[in-house]
């Protein structure tokens, strides 16, 4: 059975259709990328996968059972900015993880188990590249060093699949690049599930092993809400390392030459 | 020449800067003092340097004859122990009330009209009532500065906590946080700097009504005294009491500071980067 298994999946706001007729599996370890034009209902799906959202019909299933309609610790998720706790050290914010999970009451670690829990924050910081830094605040760290940081938060836990909602959006191009080659080390060591919204289309084929292209397929300029988006294009990606991209590349651009002549 | 909006004082001609206005105002009192009383000499109104230091020495250094205390510490003492009393309970109110507020939905939709309406009665229109209720003694001044003040730290602590932005409460949700470990986790930690914030600023009103208060009804106190003496036009006790006051406001503002940055150091840390 897949890991998320979706039919016939509608998401409508009262007329306004964001999403309709979706089908989609996504299997365990895979690395789907997100992309579509602003509008089109990708940030709504990721939503939906959060539990922040609830579809409107069809079937929407994790591990054949339905999805949590709250966020939950089935499912780590990074967001573009603020997912880090900025009164707690970088340490304490890996710990943090640990101890809501574990401590219901409290939410903390007292001794044999917090020395523990504290050994694996450690290790999960050196992971991420973070092991000098466990004692800063998040306030004196760089935005990738930030976002690295709430990587760690998420994964100390092992989710069964980690969102990312636009992470490297707001980063310099250089440290952007950083970054991917984090994740993508992330993904493979740990054997994770990743689904990531981008807007990004190079880092879309560049990530990952699936690429889910949401758009409207019909459109009616009187009623412009009367129909949603859908999945328009569902792509293996990754394995070649950008090698698509490099394709449609070339054959744009031989397009535009033969146009010019 | 640079616009005059560019130009920025050194340390040094800021300090002299800031200081000059005070100078000012004290020269012009002490001709202005000396004026009246060339004119008049048992004028009271603007009494002279000499008669300030004869009553701060009658007041704050020599026993009383009739109680054998000495009058200006009983009154700080009386007035701060309930000056602090009412912040102190104001402060752990607004936190049980303001949290849930901004928190929880289902408390925000059955409470938050109510604070707001609350909020809105003049405390001192229902100053007799606490009189009634509470009789004259401690109780209904205490409770006047928990009443005006109480309000004031609950609404901002429920701005507050809905400032904090979404995407924590939803991540740390996803790492396994239940409403409550949330709430001691996450929401108290980051809201307790900003409620001595809002004690801070709320200083200022809760003297107010701790001055409002004594001037009714009290044995000793600084609002108290000052109001006492007016019977005698007694300037030069009313005046040195007056500095007094704001200079312990004062510092209670400047002490507050100094300990939130050093309690929490994120928070200062982060203000600058927002």
């Amino acid at each position: 059975m897949s890991l998320i298994t979706i039919k016939n999946l509608w998401k409508e706001y009262g007329d306004n259709v964001v999403l309709e007729r979706l089908n989609l599996n996504i299997e365990e370890g895979e690395f789907c990328t997100l992309v579509g034009p602003s509008g089109c209902g990708k940030t709504t799906f990721l939503k939906m996968l959060l539990g922040q959202e609830t579809p409107t019909k069809g079937t929407f299933l994790l591990d054949g059972k339905p999805f949590p309609d709250e966020p939950s610790i089935e499912r780590g998720i990074v967001f573009q900015r603020y997912s880090v706790f900025e009164h707690l050290s970088v340490l304490g914010n890996v710990l943090l993880s640990m101890e809501l999970k574990e401590s219901k009451f409290f939410g903390r670690l007292f001794g044999k188990k917090r020395k523990e829990a504290k050994e694996k924050a450690m290790q999960m910081l050196e992971s991420v590249g973070l092991g000098d830094a466990a004692h800063k605040y998040p306030s004196e760290l760089s935005g990738g060093m930030q976002q690295r940081l709430s990587i760690a938060q998420s994964l100390v836990i092992k989710p069964k699949i980690l969102l990312l909602d636009e992470p490297f959006g707001a980063l310099d191009p250089g440290i952007r690049a950083d970054m991917h080659t984090l994740i993508l080390d992330l993904w493979k060591r740990n054997n994770l599930t990743v689904i990531m919204v981008t807007h990004d289309l190079h880092e879309s084929f560049y990530l990952g092993s699936r690429l889910l292209v949401f758009d409207k397929v019909r459109y009616d300029e009187q009623a412009p809400n009367a129909y949603g988006a859908r999945i328009t294009y569902d792509i293996p990606v990754g394995n070649e390392k950008g090698a698509i991209l490099t394709k449609v590349d070339k054959s744009r651009k031989k397009e535009t030459n033969n146009y010019d002549n | 020449m640079k616009r005059f909006m560019n130009l920025k004082p050194s340390k040094v001609t800021a300090f002299f800067l800031g200081l000059l206005p005070f100078i000012i105002a004290g020269i012009f009192y002490i001709v202005a003092s000396d004026l009246r009383l060339a004119e008049n000499p048992n004028d009271k109104l603007l009494p002279s340097m000499a008669s300030f230091s004869e009553a701060i020495d009658r007041m704050a250094l020599t026993p009383s004859k009739r109680t054998g205390e000495i009058l200006f510490i009983e009154d700080t003492s009386a007035s701060l122990h309930r000056l602090g009393l009412g912040i102190l309970i104001s402060a752990v109110l607004a936190m049980l009330i303001g949290i849930p507020l901004g928190f929880i939905p289902f408390v925000r939709a059955g409470f938050s009209p109510f604070v707001a309406a609350f909020s809105m009665v003049p405390p001192m229109a229902i100053l007799p009532i606490l009189f009634i209720v509470f009789g004259m003694g401690e109780i209904a001044k205490v409770a006047l500065i928990v009443i005006g003040v109480t309000p004031l730290i609950v609404r901002d602590l429920q701005q507050r906590v809905s400032e904090i932005p979404a995407e924590q409460f939803i991540k740390a949700q996803t790492l396994g946080g239940s409403s409550w470990s949330i709430v001691i986790r996450v929401i108290l930690p980051q809201i307790f700097p900003r409620l001595l914030d809002s004690v801070r600023l709320t200083l200022g009103t809760a003297w107010i009504f701790l001055i409002s208060a004594e001037a009714i009804s009290a044995t000793e106190g600084l609002g108290y005294r000052i109001f006492l003496v007016r019977r005698y036009m007694s300037m030069d006790v009313i005046l040195p009491y007056v500095a007094w006051i704001t200079f312990l406001a004062f510092l209670f503002d400047y002490l507050l500071k100094k300990l939130t940055y050093k309690l929490f150091p994120w928070y200062s840390a982060g203000k600058e980067n927002a």
